[in-house]
Protein backbone atom coordinates (compact mmCIF):
# COMPACT_ATOMS: atom_id res chain seq x y z
CA UNK A 1 0.00 0.00 0.00
CA UNK A 2 1.08 3.21 -0.74
CA UNK A 3 1.27 6.73 0.60
CA UNK A 4 0.97 8.02 4.28
CA UNK A 5 -1.59 7.29 6.57
CA UNK A 6 -2.04 8.27 9.96
CA UNK A 7 -4.35 7.08 12.42
CA UNK A 8 -6.28 8.02 15.52
CA UNK A 9 -3.07 10.16 16.64
CA UNK A 10 -2.91 12.10 19.86
CA UNK A 11 -0.23 13.87 21.51
CA UNK A 12 -0.21 15.30 24.82
CA UNK A 13 2.67 16.88 26.64
CA UNK A 14 2.87 16.65 30.09
CA UNK A 15 3.93 19.89 31.96
CA UNK A 16 5.74 20.26 34.88
CA UNK A 17 3.26 21.44 36.98
CA UNK A 18 1.77 18.28 36.77
CA UNK A 19 -0.81 19.70 34.08
CA UNK A 20 -0.81 18.86 30.28
CA UNK A 21 -1.91 20.03 27.25
CA UNK A 22 -3.70 18.24 24.84
CA UNK A 23 -1.54 19.07 21.72
CA UNK A 24 -3.28 16.39 19.35
CA UNK A 25 -6.54 14.41 19.49
CA UNK A 26 -7.62 11.74 17.81
CA UNK A 27 -6.21 13.16 14.66
CA UNK A 28 -6.56 11.04 11.32
CA UNK A 29 -5.46 11.54 7.60
CA UNK A 30 -5.04 9.60 4.41
CA UNK A 31 -2.56 10.67 2.02
CA UNK A 32 -2.49 8.98 -1.48
CA UNK A 33 1.39 9.04 -3.02
CA UNK A 34 1.59 12.44 -4.99
CA UNK A 35 -1.24 14.47 -3.16
CA UNK A 36 -0.04 17.71 -1.80
CA UNK A 37 -1.65 18.75 1.49
CA UNK A 38 -1.89 22.05 3.13
CA UNK A 39 -2.40 22.42 7.34
CA UNK A 40 -4.24 25.42 8.20
CA UNK A 41 -5.50 26.30 11.45
CA UNK A 42 -4.79 29.14 14.35
CA UNK A 43 -1.45 29.21 16.67
CA UNK A 44 -1.56 26.55 19.20
CA UNK A 45 -3.83 24.17 17.13
CA UNK A 46 -0.77 21.17 17.21
CA UNK A 47 0.11 21.64 13.05
CA UNK A 48 3.85 21.84 13.65
CA UNK A 49 3.46 19.03 16.51
CA UNK A 50 1.49 16.80 13.61
CA UNK A 51 4.37 17.62 11.45
CA UNK A 52 7.06 16.99 14.16
CA UNK A 53 5.54 13.24 14.53
CA UNK A 54 5.13 12.54 11.03
CA UNK A 55 8.86 13.63 10.79
CA UNK A 56 9.48 11.15 13.68
CA UNK A 57 10.91 14.06 15.90
CA UNK A 58 8.15 13.31 18.16
CA UNK A 59 6.76 9.84 19.53
CA UNK A 60 2.89 10.54 19.77
CA UNK A 61 1.34 9.26 22.74
CA UNK A 62 -1.44 7.01 20.64
CA UNK A 63 -2.05 6.59 17.49
CA UNK A 64 0.42 5.19 14.52
CA UNK A 65 1.72 6.69 11.16
CA UNK A 66 1.93 4.23 8.20
CA UNK A 67 4.22 5.14 5.49
CA UNK A 68 4.20 3.31 2.10
CA UNK A 69 2.79 0.24 4.49
CA UNK A 70 5.51 0.19 7.36
CA UNK A 71 5.02 2.00 10.58
CA UNK A 72 7.13 5.13 11.03
CA UNK A 73 9.37 5.13 14.33
CA UNK A 74 12.09 8.17 14.08
CA UNK A 75 13.19 10.37 11.91
CA UNK A 76 14.30 9.32 8.46
CA UNK A 77 15.62 9.79 4.67
CA UNK A 78 12.10 8.52 3.29
CA UNK A 79 10.48 11.89 5.24
CA UNK A 80 12.75 14.99 4.24
CA UNK A 81 11.91 18.17 5.60
CA UNK A 82 12.20 22.01 5.36
CA UNK A 83 11.60 24.37 7.81
CA UNK A 84 11.03 27.92 7.70
CA UNK A 85 14.91 28.87 8.52
CA UNK A 86 18.15 28.29 10.50
CA UNK A 87 18.37 24.55 9.48
CA UNK A 88 21.15 25.14 6.66
CA UNK A 89 24.52 24.41 7.48
CA UNK A 90 26.18 27.54 7.19
CA UNK A 91 29.79 25.63 7.47
CA UNK A 92 28.93 24.17 4.34
CA UNK A 93 28.83 25.55 0.48
CA UNK A 94 25.28 25.74 -1.24
CA UNK A 95 26.71 22.79 -3.14
CA UNK A 96 27.52 20.77 -0.02
CA UNK A 97 24.15 21.56 1.40
CA UNK A 98 22.43 20.31 -1.25
CA UNK A 99 24.85 16.88 -1.27
CA UNK A 100 24.16 16.62 2.46
CA UNK A 101 22.05 13.41 1.78
CA UNK A 102 23.56 11.52 -0.81
CA UNK A 103 26.66 11.72 1.07
CA UNK A 104 25.73 10.53 4.25
CA UNK A 105 24.44 7.51 2.43
CA UNK A 106 28.12 7.35 1.34
CA UNK A 107 27.70 8.07 -1.92
CA UNK A 108 30.55 9.75 -4.26
CA UNK A 109 30.59 12.68 -6.53
CA UNK A 110 29.76 10.40 -9.64
CA UNK A 111 26.80 9.09 -8.24
CA UNK A 112 25.21 12.02 -7.05
CA UNK A 113 26.97 15.07 -8.90
CA UNK A 114 24.46 15.02 -12.09
CA UNK A 115 21.58 14.67 -9.63
CA UNK A 116 22.66 17.61 -7.26
CA UNK A 117 23.52 19.96 -10.42
CA UNK A 118 20.71 19.09 -12.24
CA UNK A 119 18.44 19.89 -9.07
CA UNK A 120 20.42 23.50 -8.65
CA UNK A 121 19.46 23.94 -12.19
CA UNK A 122 15.75 23.82 -10.92
CA UNK A 123 16.24 25.88 -8.54
CA UNK A 124 17.76 28.54 -10.01
CA UNK A 125 20.98 28.40 -7.88
CA UNK A 126 23.72 27.16 -10.55
CA UNK A 127 25.54 30.00 -10.30
CA UNK A 128 25.51 30.55 -6.39
CA UNK A 129 26.71 26.71 -5.68
CA UNK A 130 30.11 27.61 -4.52
CA UNK A 131 28.66 30.39 -2.33
CA UNK A 132 28.41 30.36 1.54
CA UNK A 133 25.21 29.98 3.14
CA UNK A 134 25.27 34.08 4.26
CA UNK A 135 26.18 35.29 1.21
CA UNK A 136 22.34 34.13 -0.22
CA UNK A 137 18.72 35.98 0.02
CA UNK A 138 16.60 34.63 2.59
CA UNK A 139 14.32 33.28 -0.66
CA UNK A 140 17.69 31.77 -2.24
CA UNK A 141 18.31 29.92 0.99
CA UNK A 142 14.94 28.34 1.31
CA UNK A 143 15.23 27.30 -2.46
CA UNK A 144 18.93 25.58 -0.99
CA UNK A 145 16.76 23.94 1.57
CA UNK A 146 13.93 22.83 -0.94
CA UNK A 147 17.20 21.72 -3.39
CA UNK A 148 18.86 20.01 -0.38
CA UNK A 149 15.17 17.79 0.74
CA UNK A 150 14.83 16.96 -2.99
CA UNK A 151 18.46 15.14 -3.44
CA UNK A 152 17.41 12.79 -1.10
CA UNK A 153 14.64 11.85 -3.10
CA UNK A 154 12.34 11.14 0.01
CA UNK A 155 8.87 9.80 -0.22
CA UNK A 156 7.39 12.36 1.68
CA UNK A 157 8.12 16.22 1.86
CA UNK A 158 7.36 18.26 4.90
CA UNK A 159 7.27 21.71 4.53
CA UNK A 160 7.06 23.85 8.32
CA UNK A 161 5.86 27.03 7.40
CA UNK A 162 8.41 26.94 4.57
CA UNK A 163 7.30 30.54 3.17
CA UNK A 164 7.22 32.25 6.11
CA UNK A 165 9.73 34.54 6.74
CA UNK A 166 10.17 35.57 3.13
CA UNK A 167 8.91 38.71 1.57
CA UNK A 168 5.69 39.20 -0.24
CA UNK A 169 7.21 38.83 -3.46
CA UNK A 170 9.65 36.55 -2.56
CA UNK A 171 6.89 34.40 -1.67
CA UNK A 172 5.23 34.60 -4.26
CA UNK A 173 7.79 33.17 -6.88
CA UNK A 174 8.46 30.31 -4.57
CA UNK A 175 5.04 29.36 -4.20
CA UNK A 176 5.23 28.87 -8.19
CA UNK A 177 8.62 26.99 -7.39
CA UNK A 178 6.76 24.87 -4.92
CA UNK A 179 4.18 23.92 -7.09
CA UNK A 180 6.65 23.34 -10.33
CA UNK A 181 8.71 20.44 -7.69
CA UNK A 182 5.32 19.03 -6.50
CA UNK A 183 3.95 18.19 -10.53
CA UNK A 184 8.24 17.61 -11.65
CA UNK A 185 8.75 15.13 -8.72
CA UNK A 186 5.35 13.44 -8.21
CA UNK A 187 6.21 13.89 -4.21
CA UNK A 188 3.71 13.63 -1.53
CA UNK A 189 3.75 16.95 0.39
CA UNK A 190 2.64 18.08 3.45
CA UNK A 191 3.31 22.14 3.87
CA UNK A 192 2.00 24.04 6.84
CA UNK A 193 1.45 28.07 6.66
CA UNK A 194 -0.60 30.85 8.38
CA UNK A 195 -1.39 32.34 5.58
CA UNK A 196 -4.75 31.89 3.67
CA UNK A 197 -3.96 32.32 0.67
CA UNK A 198 -1.07 30.02 0.58
CA UNK A 199 -2.89 27.18 1.63
CA UNK A 200 -5.55 27.82 -0.91
CA UNK A 201 -2.72 27.98 -3.97
CA UNK A 202 -0.57 25.35 -2.64
CA UNK A 203 -2.95 22.76 -1.37
CA UNK A 204 -4.78 20.14 -3.72
CA UNK A 205 -6.40 19.13 -0.09
CA UNK A 206 -6.82 21.29 2.82
CA UNK A 207 -6.71 20.55 6.15
CA UNK A 208 -8.14 23.62 8.79
CA UNK A 209 -7.55 22.59 12.17
CA UNK A 210 -8.88 23.73 15.47
CA UNK A 211 -7.22 24.51 18.63
CA UNK A 212 -7.50 22.66 22.48
CA UNK A 213 -7.12 20.23 21.64
CA UNK A 214 -5.59 20.32 18.59
CA UNK A 215 -8.31 18.10 15.92
CA UNK A 216 -9.33 18.52 12.25
CA UNK A 217 -11.97 20.90 12.22
CA UNK A 218 -12.46 20.90 8.30
CA UNK A 219 -11.38 19.36 4.83
CA UNK A 220 -11.55 20.52 1.74
CA UNK A 221 -10.59 19.15 -2.23
CA UNK A 222 -9.63 21.98 -4.04
CA UNK A 223 -9.17 22.87 -7.69
CA UNK A 224 -6.04 26.04 -7.31
CA UNK A 225 -3.13 23.62 -7.06
CA UNK A 226 -3.37 22.03 -10.76
CA UNK A 227 -4.43 25.31 -12.16
CA UNK A 228 -1.77 27.10 -10.94
CA UNK A 229 1.30 24.49 -11.60
CA UNK A 230 2.50 26.76 -14.89
CA UNK A 231 0.26 29.23 -14.81
CA UNK A 232 0.56 32.89 -13.09
CA UNK A 233 -0.74 32.84 -9.68
CA UNK A 234 -1.77 35.56 -9.65
CA UNK A 235 -4.64 34.65 -12.31
CA UNK A 236 -5.57 31.51 -10.05
CA UNK A 237 -6.78 34.09 -7.68
CA UNK A 238 -8.97 35.54 -9.90
CA UNK A 239 -11.01 32.69 -9.89
CA UNK A 240 -14.22 33.52 -8.27
CA UNK A 241 -14.04 29.94 -5.88
CA UNK A 242 -10.95 31.41 -4.78
CA UNK A 243 -12.30 34.73 -2.86
CA UNK A 244 -15.17 32.33 -1.80
CA UNK A 245 -13.09 29.93 -0.02
CA UNK A 246 -10.62 32.53 1.39
CA UNK A 247 -13.54 34.19 3.16
CA UNK A 248 -15.36 31.05 4.54
CA UNK A 249 -12.08 29.46 6.13
CA UNK A 250 -11.35 33.32 7.33
CA UNK A 251 -13.72 33.62 9.45
CA UNK A 252 -13.52 30.12 10.03
CA UNK A 253 -10.42 30.97 11.62
CA UNK A 254 -11.24 33.79 13.06
CA UNK A 255 -14.14 32.16 15.18
CA UNK A 256 -11.47 30.05 16.53
CA UNK A 257 -9.80 32.54 18.12
CA UNK A 258 -12.06 34.09 19.60
CA UNK A 259 -13.43 31.49 20.96
CA UNK A 260 -9.96 30.91 22.43
CA UNK A 261 -10.18 34.30 23.59
CA UNK A 262 -13.44 33.92 25.40
CA UNK A 263 -12.31 30.92 26.56
CA UNK A 264 -9.23 32.67 28.29
CA UNK A 265 -11.11 35.35 29.77
CA UNK A 266 -13.62 32.76 31.09
CA UNK A 267 -10.75 31.18 32.68
CA UNK A 268 -9.73 34.32 34.36
CA UNK B 1 77.31 68.90 61.35
CA UNK B 2 79.59 69.13 64.47
CA UNK B 3 79.76 66.93 67.35
CA UNK B 4 80.90 67.26 71.01
CA UNK B 5 83.08 64.50 72.42
CA UNK B 6 84.22 64.48 75.82
CA UNK B 7 86.97 61.91 77.23
CA UNK B 8 87.70 59.99 80.75
CA UNK B 9 89.96 63.27 81.83
CA UNK B 10 86.50 65.26 81.65
CA UNK B 11 87.73 67.58 78.67
CA UNK B 12 84.97 68.28 75.98
CA UNK B 13 85.89 69.25 72.46
CA UNK B 14 83.61 69.85 69.64
CA UNK B 15 84.63 68.97 65.57
CA UNK B 16 83.13 69.05 62.28
CA UNK B 17 81.88 66.06 60.03
CA UNK B 18 81.23 66.25 56.75
CA UNK B 19 79.46 64.00 54.41
CA UNK B 20 79.23 63.83 51.15
CA UNK B 21 76.32 61.84 49.65
CA UNK B 22 76.85 60.37 46.60
CA UNK B 23 75.24 58.82 43.70
CA UNK B 24 75.59 54.73 44.53
CA UNK B 25 78.51 53.45 42.35
CA UNK B 26 79.99 56.26 42.00
CA UNK B 27 83.67 57.39 43.03
CA UNK B 28 83.65 58.41 45.94
CA UNK B 29 86.67 60.96 46.86
CA UNK B 30 86.59 61.95 50.33
CA UNK B 31 86.72 65.95 50.49
CA UNK B 32 90.20 67.37 51.66
CA UNK B 33 88.84 69.02 55.13
CA UNK B 34 90.90 70.86 57.75
CA UNK B 35 91.95 68.51 61.06
CA UNK B 36 91.27 72.20 62.59
CA UNK B 37 91.60 72.83 66.33
CA UNK B 38 91.44 70.53 69.70
CA UNK B 39 92.09 66.90 70.49
CA UNK B 40 89.08 66.20 68.31
CA UNK B 41 89.42 66.37 64.45
CA UNK B 42 87.14 67.09 61.93
CA UNK B 43 85.88 64.09 59.96
CA UNK B 44 84.99 63.52 56.24
CA UNK B 45 82.96 60.35 55.43
CA UNK B 46 81.20 59.36 51.84
CA UNK B 47 77.68 57.38 52.34
CA UNK B 48 75.27 56.70 48.97
CA UNK B 49 72.08 57.91 48.67
CA UNK B 50 69.20 55.59 50.15
CA UNK B 51 72.30 54.29 52.50
CA UNK B 52 73.34 54.47 55.74
CA UNK B 53 76.34 54.52 56.98
CA UNK B 54 78.75 54.39 60.50
CA UNK B 55 80.84 57.61 61.21
CA UNK B 56 84.06 56.43 63.62
CA UNK B 57 84.65 59.71 64.46
CA UNK B 58 86.81 58.95 67.28
CA UNK B 59 89.30 57.27 64.77
CA UNK B 60 91.37 60.74 63.99
CA UNK B 61 90.84 62.04 67.46
CA UNK B 62 94.00 62.87 70.14
CA UNK B 63 91.76 60.88 72.40
CA UNK B 64 90.40 58.01 71.28
CA UNK B 65 88.45 55.37 72.81
CA UNK B 66 90.79 53.91 75.00
CA UNK B 67 90.84 57.01 76.92
CA UNK B 68 86.98 57.08 77.34
CA UNK B 69 86.55 59.15 73.68
CA UNK B 70 82.70 59.52 73.76
CA UNK B 71 80.40 61.91 71.36
CA UNK B 72 77.84 63.49 74.01
CA UNK B 73 76.26 65.95 71.37
CA UNK B 74 75.29 66.48 67.98
CA UNK B 75 75.07 69.99 66.86
CA UNK B 76 74.73 71.20 69.94
CA UNK B 77 71.57 68.28 70.99
CA UNK B 78 72.68 65.44 73.51
CA UNK B 79 73.07 61.84 72.11
CA UNK B 80 72.91 58.78 74.61
CA UNK B 81 73.55 55.18 72.80
CA UNK B 82 70.48 53.92 70.73
CA UNK B 83 69.49 57.69 70.58
CA UNK B 84 68.99 60.09 67.39
CA UNK B 85 69.44 63.77 66.58
CA UNK B 86 67.62 65.15 63.44
CA UNK B 87 69.85 67.18 61.65
CA UNK B 88 69.06 69.27 58.58
CA UNK B 89 70.55 66.47 56.09
CA UNK B 90 69.01 63.70 57.61
CA UNK B 91 69.11 61.52 61.19
CA UNK B 92 72.30 61.06 62.88
CA UNK B 93 72.30 57.71 65.40
CA UNK B 94 74.08 56.51 68.07
CA UNK B 95 74.45 52.91 68.08
CA UNK B 96 74.19 51.41 71.53
CA UNK B 97 78.66 51.05 71.67
CA UNK B 98 78.36 54.73 70.85
CA UNK B 99 78.98 55.17 67.18
CA UNK B 100 77.56 57.10 65.20
CA UNK B 101 75.58 56.60 61.84
CA UNK B 102 74.22 58.82 59.34
CA UNK B 103 70.99 57.95 57.08
CA UNK B 104 70.94 61.11 54.71
CA UNK B 105 67.51 62.55 54.05
CA UNK B 106 65.60 60.62 50.86
CA UNK B 107 64.04 63.17 49.46
CA UNK B 108 61.51 62.96 47.18
CA UNK B 109 63.62 60.80 44.75
CA UNK B 110 62.66 57.21 44.59
CA UNK B 111 65.38 54.58 45.22
CA UNK B 112 65.60 52.90 41.99
CA UNK B 113 65.02 48.89 42.46
CA UNK B 114 61.47 49.92 43.41
CA UNK B 115 60.58 51.73 40.07
CA UNK B 116 63.82 51.54 37.72
CA UNK B 117 63.63 54.04 34.94
CA UNK B 118 62.76 53.31 31.44
CA UNK B 119 67.01 53.34 30.10
CA UNK B 120 67.83 50.88 33.29
CA UNK B 121 65.54 48.63 31.89
CA UNK B 122 66.38 48.73 27.99
CA UNK B 123 69.63 48.96 29.27
CA UNK B 124 69.24 45.48 31.35
CA UNK B 125 67.17 43.77 28.58
CA UNK B 126 69.91 44.56 26.31
CA UNK B 127 72.35 43.00 28.67
CA UNK B 128 70.27 39.82 29.13
CA UNK B 129 69.57 39.66 25.62
CA UNK B 130 73.41 39.45 25.11
CA UNK B 131 74.84 37.41 28.29
CA UNK B 132 71.66 35.81 29.30
CA UNK B 133 70.29 35.39 33.04
CA UNK B 134 71.85 32.76 35.26
CA UNK B 135 73.63 31.11 33.01
CA UNK B 136 70.81 30.73 30.27
CA UNK B 137 70.78 32.90 27.55
CA UNK B 138 66.94 34.88 27.24
CA UNK B 139 66.01 32.79 24.18
CA UNK B 140 65.92 30.13 26.42
CA UNK B 141 64.07 31.09 29.14
CA UNK B 142 61.60 32.17 26.83
CA UNK B 143 61.55 29.27 25.28
CA UNK B 144 60.71 27.30 28.40
CA UNK B 145 57.81 29.36 29.47
CA UNK B 146 56.47 28.99 25.99
CA UNK B 147 56.82 25.15 26.22
CA UNK B 148 55.09 25.48 29.53
CA UNK B 149 52.03 27.56 28.00
CA UNK B 150 52.01 25.46 25.21
CA UNK B 151 51.87 21.89 26.56
CA UNK B 152 49.51 23.14 29.56
CA UNK B 153 46.93 24.78 27.19
CA UNK B 154 47.18 21.42 24.69
CA UNK B 155 46.69 19.35 27.78
CA UNK B 156 43.94 21.81 29.00
CA UNK B 157 41.89 21.57 25.77
CA UNK B 158 42.60 17.82 25.29
CA UNK B 159 40.83 17.25 28.45
CA UNK B 160 38.63 20.57 28.19
CA UNK B 161 36.80 20.09 24.77
CA UNK B 162 36.02 16.08 25.30
CA UNK B 163 34.70 17.06 29.14
CA UNK B 164 32.84 20.08 27.72
CA UNK B 165 31.15 18.23 24.63
CA UNK B 166 30.73 15.70 26.81
CA UNK B 167 28.66 17.63 28.96
CA UNK B 168 27.13 19.36 26.62
CA UNK B 169 25.67 15.93 25.23
CA UNK B 170 24.42 13.79 28.22
CA UNK B 171 22.41 15.00 30.45
CA UNK B 172 23.96 12.41 32.72
CA UNK B 173 27.40 14.29 32.49
CA UNK B 174 26.32 17.69 33.12
CA UNK B 175 24.31 16.90 36.55
CA UNK B 176 28.07 15.35 37.73
CA UNK B 177 30.14 17.79 36.18
CA UNK B 178 28.25 21.10 35.98
CA UNK B 179 29.17 21.58 39.83
CA UNK B 180 33.02 20.95 39.94
CA UNK B 181 33.30 22.68 36.76
CA UNK B 182 31.18 25.87 37.67
CA UNK B 183 32.78 25.49 40.93
CA UNK B 184 36.30 25.83 39.94
CA UNK B 185 36.06 28.24 37.30
CA UNK B 186 35.90 31.53 38.84
CA UNK B 187 38.75 30.03 41.38
CA UNK B 188 42.16 32.36 40.33
CA UNK B 189 44.70 29.67 39.16
CA UNK B 190 47.54 31.71 41.19
CA UNK B 191 45.03 30.76 44.64
CA UNK B 192 46.06 26.94 43.20
CA UNK B 193 49.62 27.44 43.10
CA UNK B 194 49.81 26.41 47.21
CA UNK B 195 48.11 23.14 46.25
CA UNK B 196 49.93 22.73 43.47
CA UNK B 197 53.26 22.95 44.59
CA UNK B 198 52.48 20.50 47.68
CA UNK B 199 51.13 17.71 45.54
CA UNK B 200 53.48 18.67 41.98
CA UNK B 201 56.43 20.61 43.72
CA UNK B 202 58.47 23.51 42.20
CA UNK B 203 59.68 21.72 39.06
CA UNK B 204 58.31 21.47 35.42
CA UNK B 205 55.31 19.22 36.56
CA UNK B 206 53.82 22.06 38.58
CA UNK B 207 54.03 24.68 36.10
CA UNK B 208 52.38 22.75 33.75
CA UNK B 209 49.35 21.42 35.71
CA UNK B 210 48.81 25.02 36.87
CA UNK B 211 48.24 25.87 33.58
CA UNK B 212 46.27 22.92 32.60
CA UNK B 213 43.82 23.77 35.51
CA UNK B 214 43.71 27.26 34.01
CA UNK B 215 42.98 26.03 30.69
CA UNK B 216 40.94 23.25 31.59
CA UNK B 217 37.24 24.80 33.02
CA UNK B 218 37.52 27.63 29.96
CA UNK B 219 37.69 24.58 27.14
CA UNK B 220 35.23 22.93 28.98
CA UNK B 221 32.79 25.49 29.34
CA UNK B 222 33.11 26.53 25.35
CA UNK B 223 32.81 23.24 24.13
CA UNK B 224 29.87 22.79 26.31
CA UNK B 225 28.36 26.12 24.91
CA UNK B 226 29.15 25.27 21.36
CA UNK B 227 27.25 22.30 21.85
CA UNK B 228 24.27 23.58 23.64
CA UNK B 229 24.35 26.15 21.34
CA UNK B 230 23.69 24.03 17.81
CA UNK B 231 20.27 24.97 16.82
CA UNK B 232 17.98 21.95 17.53
CA UNK B 233 16.62 22.57 13.30
CA UNK B 234 19.64 21.62 12.11
CA UNK B 235 20.14 18.87 14.18
CA UNK B 236 16.58 17.87 12.82
CA UNK B 237 17.32 18.76 9.35
CA UNK B 238 20.76 16.19 9.59
CA UNK B 239 18.62 13.35 10.89
CA UNK B 240 15.49 13.50 8.12
CA UNK B 241 17.94 14.10 5.32
CA UNK B 242 18.95 10.86 7.15
CA UNK B 243 22.45 11.26 9.30
CA UNK B 244 23.17 8.49 11.55
CA UNK B 245 24.17 9.64 15.04
CA UNK B 246 27.71 9.80 14.47
CA UNK B 247 27.68 11.50 11.27
CA UNK B 248 25.53 14.20 12.95
CA UNK B 249 28.22 15.08 15.61
CA UNK B 250 30.89 14.96 12.73
CA UNK B 251 29.09 16.87 10.55
CA UNK B 252 27.00 19.01 12.74
CA UNK B 253 27.69 19.62 16.14
CA UNK B 254 31.78 19.59 16.12
CA UNK B 255 31.36 22.11 12.99
CA UNK B 256 28.55 24.36 14.75
CA UNK B 257 30.28 24.23 17.69
CA UNK B 258 34.20 25.84 16.47
CA UNK B 259 33.58 29.11 16.61
CA UNK B 260 32.79 28.67 20.60
CA UNK B 261 35.87 26.69 21.16
CA UNK B 262 38.42 29.11 18.98
CA UNK B 263 36.83 31.74 21.34
CA UNK B 264 37.69 29.63 24.39
CA UNK B 265 40.75 29.23 23.07
CA UNK B 266 41.91 32.49 22.83
CA UNK B 267 40.83 33.66 26.28
CA UNK B 268 42.44 29.92 27.88
CA UNK B 269 45.71 31.39 26.15
CA UNK B 270 45.38 34.70 27.53
CA UNK B 271 44.63 33.21 30.86
CA UNK B 272 47.66 30.69 30.35
CA UNK B 273 50.34 33.55 29.31
CA UNK B 274 49.16 35.63 32.35
CA UNK B 275 50.08 32.94 34.53
CA UNK B 276 53.50 32.06 33.26
CA UNK B 277 54.96 34.64 35.14
CA UNK B 278 54.37 32.89 38.72
CA UNK B 279 55.69 29.81 37.90
CA UNK B 280 58.63 31.02 36.76
CA UNK B 281 59.06 33.12 40.19
CA UNK B 282 59.20 29.55 41.94
CA UNK B 283 62.77 29.55 40.08
CA UNK B 284 63.87 32.51 41.44
CA UNK B 285 62.31 31.92 44.68
CA UNK B 286 64.43 28.45 44.35
CA UNK B 287 67.47 30.20 43.34
CA UNK B 288 67.23 32.39 45.98
CA UNK B 289 66.86 29.63 49.19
Amino acid sequence: MSGLLIENLSMRFDLPNGGHVQALQDVSLDLAAGELLSVLGPSGCGKTTLLNIVAGFLAPTDGQITLNGHAVIGPDAERGMVFQQGALFEWMSVRENVSFGPRMKGQREQEYGQAVDHLLDIVGLQDFKEKAIYELSGGMQQRVALARCLANDPDVILMDKPLGALDALTREKMQSLVLKLWKETGKTIILITHSVEEALLLGERLLVMAPRPGRIHREYRLPFADLGVGQDLREVKKHPEFATRREEILGMIWDMEEEIMGRSEADQ
Amino acid sequence: MEYTASADDGSTDDATITVLVHRLGADDTLPEIDPGEGWAKNDAFAIGAWRSGLMRVDRNDEKGRDVGHQVIAVNGTPIAPGGQVQTEFGRVGMSPKGTLNFEPTKGWQMEPIWLPSPEAVMARLKDIASEGYRGSTLWQHLGFSLFRVVVGFALGALVGIPLGYAMGLSGWFRGWFDPIVEFMRPVPPLALIPLVIIWAGIGEAGKIILLFLAALWIMAIAARAGVSGVNITKVHAAYSLGASKFQIMRYVIVPNSLPEIFTGARVAMGVCWGRWSPPNWWRRKRAQA
